[in-house]
């Protein structure tokens, strides 16, 4: 499989006024075209710091993310991230379809192949009805189905998506990863996922990348040799599934601890 | 039995028509009943000023005044509302620039627009560059400062998310910009709303030859009591007309915001 998003020697250095903050030290890894990779790693580690610098939101302080041979120095117009902050992704202002065509608008898609986009995706979430709603007229996990949809309709060749269903409760967390998988399989988009949470990482990704706590570089990059076809019960109570998660659980537990007494801090 | 929808609405528009209007009536009411017997030249009976009102303003001074009042009072509210949304973009969306004018505008919010009548008439004489620049000068701040605040307090998830999405330029600014700071900037369009109509009646009361201000001076002059009472009453149907009509605006336009605010506190 060749790199379609290439992550080579990044590094983000927080600047404020009075500290600097290293949030990434050094991340070099490798994506394949189609892949659905998992990012894990404690809370602070620089996940959402690593999915911006990928996303083009936010300037590396070094190193170079490259898409498609491209390097990244701006948002890319084929991908499309969905964030953990659902309430405050979508657009108040705007009905759920509005939401949903505003970027095909950007895009210049014209308008017949927009409402298509628009029915579709919403079709695909589960939410056919709720198009002339507003976002907060939602739950948490409607609103975050939205926000799927969005990123579907805009047909992204990657999808970036940074602890997405932290915030949703357990029964709508699991639906939703299903969705994702589902959407994965259906549509052949990238798709690298973020998760502090361990299972859900194992549970989605062909891959699961671990991240050390900041400052950050990668710990593990473990495959995941679980069967194609998950399903909640099934694959959970798996004996490969406990043993990839207990593999992953204490590097993550190493992760908390990695860089103490690893180096004299300079 | 259950009333049909447009019946219930209709109900329901009339019960907020008559809470509209009901401290208004009984003030007239108070008004006429105490003034009844008056004798006092300053404060005439309301029934003669009711009288003089019909005489004075279903007249030439239709045209004459009212008129040129209320078009100087459109032209320099818009004009303050259009720049005060273009500058207070500005300053909002950039950081170096808002420190830099922060003083500045403090200072200049800070100097009481009449002030500026005297020293705007050396440059622009006393037409109605003269005034609609008064009413600019003055109604300009509130609309400026609130919306360099909304502007400022944009949703970084949300700018991210628009980013990503390649909202860029004019689109961003009509798209992002504009609707997440239009609750600040209704605030200060309503609070410009009464400066510009106080700002109208000052600007005409200095050299003029016409407007409401104007006449109402005119009426004081010549001792023409009833009738500069009424040119007063004028002025405040006016303004609650307006502040009606800016009300339905509010509604319209912040429909979005009402829902999303409750949907907040019902989270928290
Ligand atoms: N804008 C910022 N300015 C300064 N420090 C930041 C900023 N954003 C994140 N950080 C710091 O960088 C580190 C990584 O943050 P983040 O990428 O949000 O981690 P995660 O998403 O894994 O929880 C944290 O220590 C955080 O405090
Ligand atoms: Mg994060």
């Amino acid at each position: 499989m060749t790199a379609l998003l290439d992550v080579c020697g990044l590094r983000k250095t927080y600047q404020a006024a009075d500290r600097t903050v290293e949030a990434v030290r050094d991340l070099t890894f490798g994506i394949g075209d189609g892949e659905l990779a998992c990012i894990v790693g404690p809370s602070g580690a620089g996940k959402t710091t690593l999915l911006k610098c990928v996303a083009g939101l936010l300037a590396p302080s070094g190193g170079e993310v490259v898409l498609e041979g491209r390097p990244v120095h701006g948002p890319p117009e084929n991908m499309a991230v969905v964030f953990q902050e659902y309430g405050r992704s979508l657009f108040p202002w705007m009905t759920v379809e509005q939401n949903i065509e505003l970027p095909l608008k950007q895009k210049k898609v014209a308008k017949r192949r927009r409402g298509e986009l628009v029915a579709e995706a919403l079709e695909s979430v589960g939410l056919a009805d709720a198009g002339g709603a507003y976002p907060w007229q939602l739950s948490g996990g409607m609103q975050q189905r939205v926000a799927i949809a969005r990123a579907v309709a805009y047909e992204p060749s990657v999808l970036l998506m940074d602890e997405p269903f932290a915030a949703v409760d357990a029964q709508t967390r699991a639906e939703l990863e299903d969705l994702t998988r589902e959407l994965w399989q259906r549509l052949g988009m990238t798709v690298l996922f973020v998760t502090h949470d361990i299972e859900e990482a194992v549970y989605l990704g062909q891959r699961v990348l671990v991240l050390s706590a900041a400052p950050t570089v990668i710990m593990e990059d473990a495959v995941i040799d679980l069967p194609a076809e998950r399903e909640q019960l099934a694959t959970r109570s798996d004996p490969r599934f406990a043993e990839l998660r207990a593999h992953i659980y204490s590097l993550v537990q190493q992760a908390k601890t990695y860089h103490d007494g690893a180096e004299p801090r300079s | 039995m259950r009333t049909a929808p447009h019946v219930r609405t209709a109900l329901h528009g009339a019960g907020r028509l008559a809470y509209l209007l009901a401290l208004p009536a009984i003030l007239l009411v108070l008004w006429w009943v105490l003034t009844a017997q008056s004798t006092s030249f300053y404060f005439p009976p309301l029934r003669t000023i009711l009288s003089a009102f019909g005489k004075t303003w279903f007249s030439d001074r239709l045209m004459d005044d009212v008129l040129p009042s209320v078009l100087r009072l459109a032209a320099g509210y818009v004009g303050a509302v259009v720049l005060g949304v273009a500058i207070g973009v500005l300053i909002g969306s950039n950081r170096r620039i808002r420190l830099l004018a922060e003083p500045v505008l403090e200072f200049l919010r800070a100097v009481p627009p009449p002030v500026l009548i005297p020293v705007l008439m050396l440059f622009t004489g006393i037409g109605d560059t003269m005034k609609i620049t008064v009413i600019v000068a003055g109604s300009l701040w509130p609309v400026l400062l609130n919306t360099a605040e909304g502007v400022r307090a944009i949703d970084d998830v949300l700018a991210d998310t628009a980013r990503s999405y390649g909202l860029t330029g004019a689109a961003r600014l009509r798209r992002l910009v504009l609707p997440s700071a239009s609750p600040q900037i209704v605030t200060g369009m309503r609070q410009a709303l009464s400066i510009s109509i106080i700002l109208m009646v000052i600007s005409e009361m200095f050299a003029s030859s016409s407007g409401l201000g104007y006449t109402i001076v005119q009426f004081q002059r010549g001792f023409a009591v009833p009738e500069m009472w009424s040119g007063i009453l004028l002025l405040g149907l006016l303004g609650f007309l307006l502040s009606l009509l800016f009300g339905r605006f509010e509604a319209r336009v912040l429909r979005w915001h009402r829902g999303w605010r409750q949907a907040q506190k019902g989270e928290s």
